[in-house]
């Protein structure tokens, strides 16, 4: 007879073999060791390179000004010549996504509280919060909206037609 | 019997060699070796972000959350701004309310699980605003830790998350000392700013850097000596956040204080 | 609102002072319940070690309970791992892709072995019995029992040989199975010791006693399950025989007196590791106050403040001090050692409690805390597997599945 001893033996062969198996059909064939920045680093370089192209195709919201001006070019030259020319437009509109196909419209947000972002007045001495034109959102108007005097790509009281 | 012991002797050096190729995937490299290894590679993304100039505005987090799909009302985010006040009596009070999402308001600092604190402006020394986002680390310990091969460093330095591969573990999460990973509220696995990939590999820049009207938040080429970034990084003086941990963050700090956590 | 709640930890963690906002208690319950299952199979498979390879024979009966219910609690020690995980049908990735430079990583490969090990040795020490069964079950009628003798059938993997000559090679495998398992099982627990102690971000993680601290503190709850369960399985066999054949009847004696020798052996091994672990405990957090790293000042007002409680009145008093002098006076009774093997088990359970809720309790930021709060009543799948009764289910299992392996492996009066 045989040496039975060893039966338990094959039988975990026969385990680590089905694991084999099963991780050649489940792990995709990109993954394993790449060149990076630590060149070929099993400890930072070990993924599915297939991953870099999927974030890759994550989709872009935000487009950037420069879409705005090839149609608005109007607003998009008084807003240039005011000091919030720093502020991008799709920060107060929202992001252009695939605007005007979808969304069609932008839905803009004329909350009071986008404006005291900036523009609360905090009192912080050396921050350079304290360059900008600040109010003290409880005294100034408090409840209105500030839309409702100040034109927001150009927001200067004394320059409003 | 000499026979015998040559066997022996083979074996031993075959069983020696097999023995040795696992621990070769453990080998640290040193730089030239990784240079020599790595020579074509033209970009290494790195950030700069200048505190002195950073009002707290939450442009930036508002704008990564809706370019990147985090649920904007979840307590959660890739990258946050915080609030420091230092007052007389040497105390830095600190929040980060929504992970400043919303700006920062009113002066009233709101500790986690606190009433808000009013501090009387007399009694400040000096406020300012501290962007925080993912370091890229050279050698990032989330990286070390992820047990699947779920999360890993791209050729450009980016530490990327595989949503399809993740088993949402959270060791990473634990072994991050910046505390930026978090469990998307959506897919459950881990989740992490990611200098937005699908912007800058397209010549864009990230979302937050866009949506800064201030200029507080830079990205680029570390590899390349011309980029603005670059420059500003070798020729000013930067800090980076807790080098402490041996991680060599790529997000560079200008006016970084020592009150910054 | 359901979005609000998907965020993972929002649910049982509250901050306090100045916490980065993606910081939540991620590792809850589960975590807790992970090492201490894990270090309760070590345990009880180094104790079925002590009889096999060191020759303890009083220990005999102890050891092939301890080594069968270290199999009833292998499952469970995995149960945990998977209903923490965020996507737990995934689980297999540890297998098929293990990274190793993480120490999870290392789970999949060193369970496994471990496993095999286990299942090995119960192979090998019940052999004899199984071809036994096989002749003895020859010809039962009724579905039961000819379904135990399918299994046995099965389970011998066709060596039906007992003949002397093959019998004394199961011995030697035994002990020589029994042997590779103390490293093995050492192994599986330091492991889980050094999945905290490598956590360089956490401050009362890192340290590199760590695992030397989780496999002492493994030995000692293995043992301490070992000894009250079969002290429980023991005593209520007796209380059958008095019902059955009243208190003067002498079987009724005979298992009291053999229980008496055994349990003080055994709690002279507990003993010992109880006393490494507690040194190793005390020796962290003393070499933590004297360098005084930066990190010191909020785990001493963890340590020392919020925790207090938990680390010195549960865990240091309750769990281990009273324990040790219970165990040290004099004239040791079945019902104190009981008592101290209880709190023993509870003062394991306080110091992994204690790791990994007291790690989170502080935030990265060194300037805030966050409380961990056990969801007892569910109102979702994730409360209720991260909190009471996920907790109560891994409790639970090891007791079920060992009733169930009893059943084809009998572990207790077995000759």
């Amino acid at each position: 007879m045989k040496n039975h001893v060893l039966r338990p033996l094959w039988l975990a062969i026969v385990f680590v073999a089905a694991i084999l198996l099963a991780r050649y059909y489940v792990v995709p064939s990109d993954f394993g060791v790449h060149p990076g920045v630590h060149g070929k680093s099993f400890t930072y370089g070990f993924y599915r390179q297939g991953d870099i192209q999927d974030w890759k195709n994550f989709k872009v919201k935000y487009r950037g000004r420069d879409l705005c001006a090839d149609c608005h070019d109007k607003e998009f030259a008084k807003i240039k010549a005011s000091p919030h020319s720093i502020i991008q437009c799709e920060n107060c509109h929202g992001p252009a996504i695939d605007h005007p196909d979808n969304p069609a419209t932008l839905k803009i947000n004329r909350s009071r509280a986008l404006c005291l972002r900036c523009h609360a007045d905090l009192g912080y001495p050396d921050s350079n919060r304290a360059q900008i034109p600040g109010i003290d959102p409880k005294e100034h108007n408090a409840g209105e909206a500030c839309v409702d005097c100040h034109n927001p790509h150009n927001p200067d009281l004394e320059d409003m037609e | 019997m000499s026979c015998s012991r040559r066997t022996l002797l083979k074996n031993t050096v075959k069983g020696a060699i097999a023995g040795a190729v696992p621990l070769s995937a453990l080998k640290f490299l040193s730089p030239t070796e990784v240079k020599a290894a790595i020579g074509d590679a033209k970009v290494r993304w790195g950030f700069l972000v200048d505190t002195t100039k950073c009002v707290g505005c939450g442009f930036c987090v508002k704008a990564c959350k809706k370019e990147n799909e985090v649920p904007y009302d979840a307590p959660v985010t890739r990258t946050w701004v915080e609030r420091y006040v230092i007052t007389k009596d040497k105390k830095a009070h600190i929040d980060s309310p929504m992970g400043g999402r919303d700006g920062f308001t009113s002066r009233q600092i709101k500790d986690d699980g606190e009433p808000p604190e009013n501090i009387p402006p007399e009694e400040i020394t000096k406020a300012f605003f501290v962007p925080k986002l993912c370091n890229q680390c050279e050698n990032p310990v989330c990286v070390q830790v992820c047990p699947v091969g779920a999360t890993y460093q791209t050729p450009d330095g980016v530490v990327l998350v595989d949503r399809t591969w993740c088993i949402g573990c959270g060791y990473c999460i634990m072994a991050c000392p910046y505390g930026v990973r978090f469990f998307h509220p959506k897919y459950h696995t881990a989740e992490k700013c990611t200098f937005c990939y699908h912007r800058i590999t397209k010549g864009l820049k990230t979302a937050c850097v866009d949506a800064c009207p201030f200029g507080a938040r830079r990205i680029g080429n570390l590899k390349d000596p011309n980029d603005p970034v670059t420059k500003a990084i070798l020729s000013e003086r930067v800090a980076v956040l807790k080098d402490e941990y041996g991680t060599k963050p790529q997000v560079f700090y200008i006016g970084l204080d020592y009150d910054v956590r | 609102m359901t979005e609000l709640y998907a965020v993972h930890g929002l649910a049982w963690t509250t901050k306090e002072l100045f916490v980065y906002p993606n910081e939540f208690i991620y590792w809850s319950i589960q975590i807790v319940l992970y090492p201490y299952m894990t270090g309760l199979v070590a345990g009880a498979f180094v104790l079925s070690s002590l009889y096999h390879v060191f020759g303890q024979k009083d220990l005999r009966d102890l050891a092939r309970f301890s080594l069968v219910f270290s199999l009833a609690l292998l499952p469970v020690a995995l149960l945990p791992l998977l209903l923490h995980l965020q996507h737990p049908f995934r689980g297999m990735n540890v297998l098929f892709t293990p990274h190793f430079t993480s120490a999870i990583s290392a789970f999949g490969i060193v369970f496994s072995t471990y496993g095999i090990i286990v299942l090995s040795e119960i192979w090998f020490v019940y052999r004899k019995f199984f071809v036994e069964q096989t002749i003895a079950l020859k010809g039962a009628k009724g579905f039961g029992d000819s379904f135990k003798r399918g299994i046995y059938h099965i389970l011998l993997l066709g060596a039906y040989n007992i003949s002397d000559e093959a019998v004394a090679k199961d011995k030697k495998a035994v002990k020589l199975l029994a042997a590779i398992g103390i490293p093995v099982a050492c192994f599986l627990h330091g492991y889980a010791g050094f999945i905290f102690g490598s956590v360089k971000a956490n401050a009362l993680w890192m340290s590199p006693l760590m695992p030397v601290i989780f496999i002492m503190s493994a030995v000692v709850s293995g043992i301490a399950l070992c000894m009250i369960t079969y002290i429980v399985i023991m005593e209520w066999k007796r209380f059958k025989a008095i019902l059955a054949k009243g208190m003067g009847d002498e079987s009724v004696t005979v298992i009291k007196g053999l229980e008496v020798d055994r349990m003080t052996k055994a709690a002279k091994y507990l003993l010992i590791f109880l006393v490494a672990a507690i040194s190793l405990e005390l020796l962290d957090v003393i070499f933590r106050g004297y360098t005084a790293m930066k990190s010191w000042d909020i785990l001493r007002s963890v340590m020392y403040g919020k925790d207090f409680f938990n680390i010195f009145i549960l865990q240091y008093g309750f769990g281990n001090l009273i324990p040790l002098i219970l165990l040290l006076l004099p004239r040791i009774t079945i019902r104190r050692l009981s008592v101290a093997l209880v709190l023993i088990l509870f003062g394991v359970f306080m110091m992994r409690w204690n790791v990994v809720i007291g790690g989170q309790a502080f935030s990265l930021s060194f300037d805030g805390f966050m409380h961990y709060h056990m969801p007892i009543i569910p109102h979702s799948l994730e409360t209720f597997k991260e909190g009471l009764g996920g907790a109560l289910v891994v409790a639970v299992s090891p007791f079920i599945i060992y009733w169930g392996i009893n059943k084809i492996v009998p572990s207790l009066n077995f000759k």
